[in-house]
């Protein structure tokens, strides 16, 4: 049976991560939570917007209404990595080699390990930015497509169009497949070797949640009553094939996934605080969390396999434990 | 339905060109003891003197749906900031947002009915544009945008009036009641109007659009007064409504005889409707005119149906519902107006009066 350890919070949730093994939660008040032997309670942004975590070196990079870009490690040590004027903060990533990321209105920055920046302007805002795994390499999401820059050399940044608004973007963990999620109910993909298009479409709500499956053979999605989770494996990824629907609830919209780091397993949030984890072979579902006071709004599993961090958009955050 | 609406947060929007008096109202809402706090979303931190954390700058991002609607728009950046506002909620009762003097306020307003997440944590209050009585013409002359701000907005606020002699202003209200007979009108300097006649307005609020401006419909129908006049003796009619049978009694579109000005209205009238009939055509009118139409606004009396019903749209977006049952003695009549460009009045009318209730 799993059991939970609950941590009651005031606020929203923006991101729930495990840094130095140890549970985090970072709010939109920019504290940062921990459960280390007890509550502890520090704080980064002057108004949380935006995170990412980087796995690579166990950190959460923060970006805020300040401007402000922070790193926060293990023992919430939150160091102010560089800041971007008043504007509000819209979107952070991490990449390889140490870099950094970040966005303000039309403005993508890339702060290097060494402290150096590099700024990229657009024509439009900048929704959403990802590193590429492999390379140097990062893409934008704006209107009416996606762009990627080569921030370490030089060269012209390369253009994928898709008529529509994308507002978030990821790389598949093997840099094949680029996704974005947009304003309206859909995913949109290219694949990169070609700029073949991918269309996922039919959610009912928009889709603010993705979490690649193991050695990236499955992309999972929030926005519908059910994670929805495409196939990668083959060359063309989901084109032709249909997605899994895991978890469905007949009263309830999945608002955050999250896949277990060796298995072809997914946590799946609600809207109603319950949280489900569901294998891909069987569909088979075991409840881990009852539901609570708000949405899901983000989740990780730790190292071991053994724990989930969860937050939730009311604040009632916690871990639980499948070991148990 | 009423409990999502007391915990969503109001939101005004406020239009103007540059100079035509936006900073000093947003200046006077932000620093008036009126014991509200308010969030600000503006384009450029500019000339704002008031030093308050909520005031966010952001760029504006008109992005198409791509739902083959070409009229459908919205603010993209409104989406974010929004959201990202209401991450944290407890920090103010309500939102402003001040656009560029050239923006395009439907892209704004449609923002609040076509996303979902903004639409369920906050509501559009009233759009309020700011005009400067002696630079109007002017602007009408070299910009569609000083336009459509006046065409779409809820509360006009005619400011500068100190600037011209009273004959150009009667002129200058003349001009905005051509193209805006439904707004309401403020005559200010140093927009010194009464924040209650701004904020909490419930323009879009079906329960409460119409109500605050019971004679909405009737700023442009002066002729049609002897009709109306002597309909309030036919509360005796037993069936409670009057068929107008053989009467002119439509007020026909004003294709404004003032120079610049593009925008026109439609104002209809009639008893009552066969909801079979109504709601197909205003569906369809919507779909086929939804670019041309800036706003359309109306009452609808359904045969054999004892609440009145309140429809409201923007281009292509229609909503409506059921807003209180009718008082005894109130005339059962449909009134509807179309604000916007290249309406066909004629074939408006016609199609609408065969919607009437045998």
């Amino acid at each position: 049976m799993p059991t939970v350890a609950p941590l009651d919070l005031q606020g929203h949730c923006i991101a729930a991560v495990f840094l130095g093994d140890v549970p985090h939660f970072a709010l939109a008040d920019g504290t940062i939570h921990r459960l280390d032997h007890g509550h502890k309670t520090t704080q980064a942004n002057d108004g949380l917007l935006a995170a990412f975590h980087d796995a690579a070196n166990d950190r959460l990079i923060t970006g805020g209404e300040d401007g402000k870009i922070f790193s926060v490690t293990a023992g919430s040590n939150a160091a102010e990595l560089a800041s971007a004027g008043k504007k509000w903060i819209t979107s952070v990533a991490a990449g390889p080699q140490g870099a950094v990321a970040y966005a303000s209105g039309k403005i993508a920055f890339v702060r290097f390990a060494d402290g150096k920046t590099k700024e990229f302007l657009h024509p439009r805002s900048v929704e959403g930015l990802a590193f590429s795994p492999k390379g140097m390499r990062f893409g934008v999401a704006r209107y009416n497509g996606a762009t990627l820059h080569f921030p370490a050399a030089n060269g012209k940044p390369v253009e994928l169009e898709w008529a529509g608004a994308h507002t978030g973007i990821t790389f598949s963990p093997d840099g094949a497949f680029l996704v974005t999620t947009m304003q309206e109910n859909a995913l949109h993909g290219w694949k990169l070797a070609d700029g073949k298009h991918m269309r996922m479409s039919g959610y009912p709500g928009k889709v603010k949640s993705l979490s690649w499956a193991p050695r990236g053979k499955w992309l999972a999605s929030s926005g519908a009553p059910a994670a929805i989770v495409w196939p990668f494996s083959g060359k063309d990824g989901p084109m032709g094939k249909a997605p899994l629907e895991l978890g469905t609830r007949g009263n309830a919209m999945v608002t955050s996934v999250a896949c277990h780091p060796s298995q072809d397993v997914v946590a799946v949030g609600y809207d109603d605080g319950m949280v489900m984890a569901v294998r891909f072979a069987d569909a088979k579902e075991v409840l881990l969390r009852r539901p609570g006071k708000g949405a899901i709004t983000s989740m990780m599993w730790d190292k071991e396999e053994r724990r989930v961090a969860f937050g939730s958009a009311a604040g009632d955050c916690g871990v639980i434990d499948i070991s148990a | 339905m009423s409990d999502a609406q007391t915990t969503q947060i109001p939101v005004t929007v406020l239009t103007g060109y540059l100079g035509a008096g936006k900073t000093t109202l947003l200046n006077r809402i932000l620093s008036e003891n009126h014991g509200k706090r308010y969030a600000v979303i503006v384009n450029e931190f500019g000339e704002i003197g008031i030093d308050n954390e909520l005031i966010v700058e952001s760029d504006e991002e008109i992005y198409e749906m791509n739902n083959g609607c070409v009229c459908c728009t919205v603010r993209g950046d409104l989406i974010r900031v929004v959201e990202g506002l209401m991450r944290r909620p407890g920090r103010f009762d309500a939102i402003v947002i001040e656009t560029t003097g050239l923006a395009d306020p439907v892209p704004v307003a449609q923002t609040f009915f076509m996303d979902d997440d903004v639409r369920s944590k906050t509501r559009l209050d009233a759009v309020v544009a700011l005009v400067d009585a002696k630079h109007l013409p002017l602007r009408l002359k070299d910009s569609r945008e000083a336009e459509d701000q006046i065409a779409f907005a809820d509360v006009v606020v005619l400011n500068k009036t100190d600037l011209v002699t009273p004959e150009e202003l009667s002129k200058v209200e003349a001009t905005i009641r051509a193209i805006n007979p439904a707004a309401r009108i403020h005559r200010t300097t140093r927009a010194g109007v009464a924040l209650s006649e701004v904020l909490d307005r419930g323009a879009f609020d079906l329960s409460r659009a119409l109500e605050n401006d019971p004679h909405f419909l009737e700023a442009r129908d002066d002729h049609d007064h002897h009709h109306h006049d002597h309909h309030d003796h036919d509360h005796h009619d037993h069936d409670g409504h009057h068929h107008h049978d053989g009467h002119d009694h439509h007020d026909h579109a004003h294709p404004s005889d003032i120079h610049d000005v593009t925008v026109q209205s439609v104002s209809l009238r009639g008893g009552e409707m066969d909801p079979k009939k109504f709601f197909p055509w205003i569906e369809k009118i919507t779909q086929m005119e939804g670019p041309n139409i800036l706003r359309l606004k109306g009452i609808i009396a359904l045969k054999g149906d004892d609440e009145r019903y309140v429809i409201q749209g923007v281009h292509m977006i229609i909503e409506g519902d059921h807003q209180r049952a009718w008082k005894d003695g109130e005339k059962h009549e449909s009134r509807l107006v179309f604000i916007g460009r290249e309406l066909d009045a004629e074939r408006l009318k016609k199609s609408f009066d065969a919607c009437q209730a045998a």
